[in-house]
């Protein structure tokens, strides 16, 4: 990816990425990236920085062209919105990402692990499902209840997967509310998830809300 | 009559049902299909073929019910949720109801990550109980459900599958409320071997009057070996398999005809438990022995209705 480039900017970005990429880990990777280059000969020339928020543009503009200005290269830590963005910022510069962009997920720092739980699917049912998606959470977006593979609580793609829905069986039992056990979903409106096209929201204004599911009982 | 099947004809006339399966080879070869047509006709009232079952890429279901029909033998095609939008989930069933297919089961369908393909997109984008809603808008009020009328419903006898050996347990019969809600007019279970808890299943459904609304059929699945016990008892989702059946196949001197025996010996006192009406004999890749069960079981020959 990086292949003949010699004057590398690793840039961190100390927003919400998990686990964190900010300078300390940006510097890690330059004096990483600098070795690696060295060996082969030659002039060597990497730096590294980090902004607080890579996914906004007025950040990016007033800080960064000092940083960004000579280099042959950007080596993004943070999520593939910084990357965009700062390719959208200086386009003079080739922006590589230097990490997937996995989930929108949440951490648990004891057992060290991090789980999705949502999908930015722009319909939350979280109030009806007792605080867990069951569109991120069970692994085909179920929307009706648990299917024929849950088994133990564990759901038939891989047992360190919980079954989303016996987890919110679980809890809106434990609610006493019972209208998401016997009611019936209707077909969803896709559209607010990836199905209407790339998504595009004008500031200050309220997204254009689908349709509200309703629960037929 | 919704769609007068030979399978809603034998329902709705108290008869208890036979069903059985004939799962669509791994190629183009429609040949397989007619054999099982030819050998097994007249020895189950309906004969369910997969769609792209444990996702693993199959002849489709649609031309193997096709191919049934041919053969004058009645197909239940069977359609998941994983492989279609409800754009091609309806227009499938549009065209094979014009084809003459009568029976449809609704499923979710096996993840894709558990089959030969496990790098591909699936779909869901309904889930099993909406596919029923959508297919019973079709066929009860002539439309796509939020959108435009059909110039000419489909004829549809509805079906859906419950496990009631699935977790969370005490939710199943809630599911199967759902589904009667949603459009199901029969159930066909997931194989049973744990009979009695198979029984504290039906006691809920009785005692929520279920049994009224829909026909349920209970499944067999005829065991092979000890071995393919234990297979499913630990790494099939979803089936219950008692300790007590697998010592058997392991003592028996022929486990084969055991298998059967114990087959037999289900469909019995599934005949016996009030409020199911039928059994559904999937005899995965051992096609040839369900005429030996349906007969072990007394219920040969097949009303002609």
């Amino acid at each position: 990816m990086l292949q003949g480039r010699r004057r590398i900017l690793v840039l961190g970005c100390d927003g919400c990425t998990q686990p964190p990429r900010g300078l300390r880990e940006a510097q890690t990777y330059r004096t990483l990236l600098e070795m690696a280059l060295g060996r082969k000969g030659g002039e060597v020339d990497c730096v590294a920085g980090t902004v607080s928020k890579q996914c906004d543009t007025a950040l990016l503009a007033q800080n960064y062209p000092e940083l960004v200005k000579g280099r042959d290269a950007v080596l993004s830590l943070s999520c593939a919105l910084g990357v965009q963005l700062l390719s959208l910022q200086y386009p003079e510069v080739p922006v590589f990402p230097g990490q997937n962009t996995v989930f929108l997920g949440y951490e648990h720092r004891d057992e060290g692990w991090l789980r999705e739980a949502c999908q930015a699917c722009g319909d939350c049912v979280l109030g009806e499902t007792g605080g867990i998606c069951p569109v991120a959470r069970c692994s085909k977006s179920l929307l009706n209840g648990p299917c024929g593979g849950s088994h133990d609580g564990k759901c038939e793609v891989r047992d360190d997967i919980p079954c989303a829905w016996q987890l919110i069986h679980d809890r809106l039992r434990q609610l006493d509310r019972n209208e998401w056990i016997d009611g019936i979903v209707p077909p969803r409106d896709w559209r607010s998830s990836r199905d209407g096209g790339v998504r595009y929201q004008k500031k200050d204004e309220d997204w254009n809300e689908p349709a509200r599911k309703e629960v037929k009982r | 009559m919704k769609a007068g099947s030979n399978l809603e004809k034998v329902l709705s006339s108290g008869g208890f049902a036979v069903t059985a399966e004939i799962g669509p080879p791994k190629g183009a070869d429609g040949e397989h299909m007619r054999h099982w047509a030819r050998e097994l006709k007249g020895k189950a009232d309906a004969f369910n073929v997969t769609d792209n079952q444990t996702a693993v890429v199959r002849l489709s279901s649609m031309a193997g019910s096709i191919i049934l029909l041919q053969e004058g033998v009645e197909p239940v095609m069977q359609m998941v949720c994983r492989d279609r939008n409800r754009i091609a989930m309806q227009s499938d069933v549009l065209g094979a109801s014009a084809l003459g297919i009568k029976n449809l089961l609704c499923l979710t369908g096996d993840h894709q990550t558990l089959g030969n393909l496990p790098g591909a997109k699936n779909v869901f984008d309904v889930d099993s109980i909406q596919e029923l809603l959508l297919f019973k808008t079709m066929r009860d009020e002539g439309k796509i459900l939020g959108a435009d009328a059909l110039t000419k419903a489909p004829q549809l006898f509805l079906g859906a599958a419950e496990n009631p050996f699935g977790t969370p347990h005490e939710f199943r019969v809630h599911r199967l409320a759902k589904k009667i809600k949603a459009g199901a007019d029969f159930i066909q279970s997931q194989v049973i071997y744990d009979i009695d808890r198979f029984e504290r299943f039906m006691e809920d459904v009785r005692s929520r009057h279920l049994d009224g609304k829909v026909h349920i059929l209970g499944g067999v699945t005829p065991l092979k070996s000890a071995k393919v016990a234990k297979y499913m008892k630990n790494k099939v989702a979803g089936i219950i398999m008692p300790d007590s059946v697998i010592s058997r196949m392991e003592k028996a001197s022929d486990p084969k005809a055991e298998g059967i025996r114990i087959c037999i010996e289900t469909v019995k006192q599934l005949r016996e438990m009030k409020g199911v009406h039928g059994v559904h004999v999937m005899a995965i890749a051992w096609e040839e022995k369900v005429p030996e069960i349906v007969e072990g079981a007394g219920l040969l020959p097949r009303p002609v209705v």
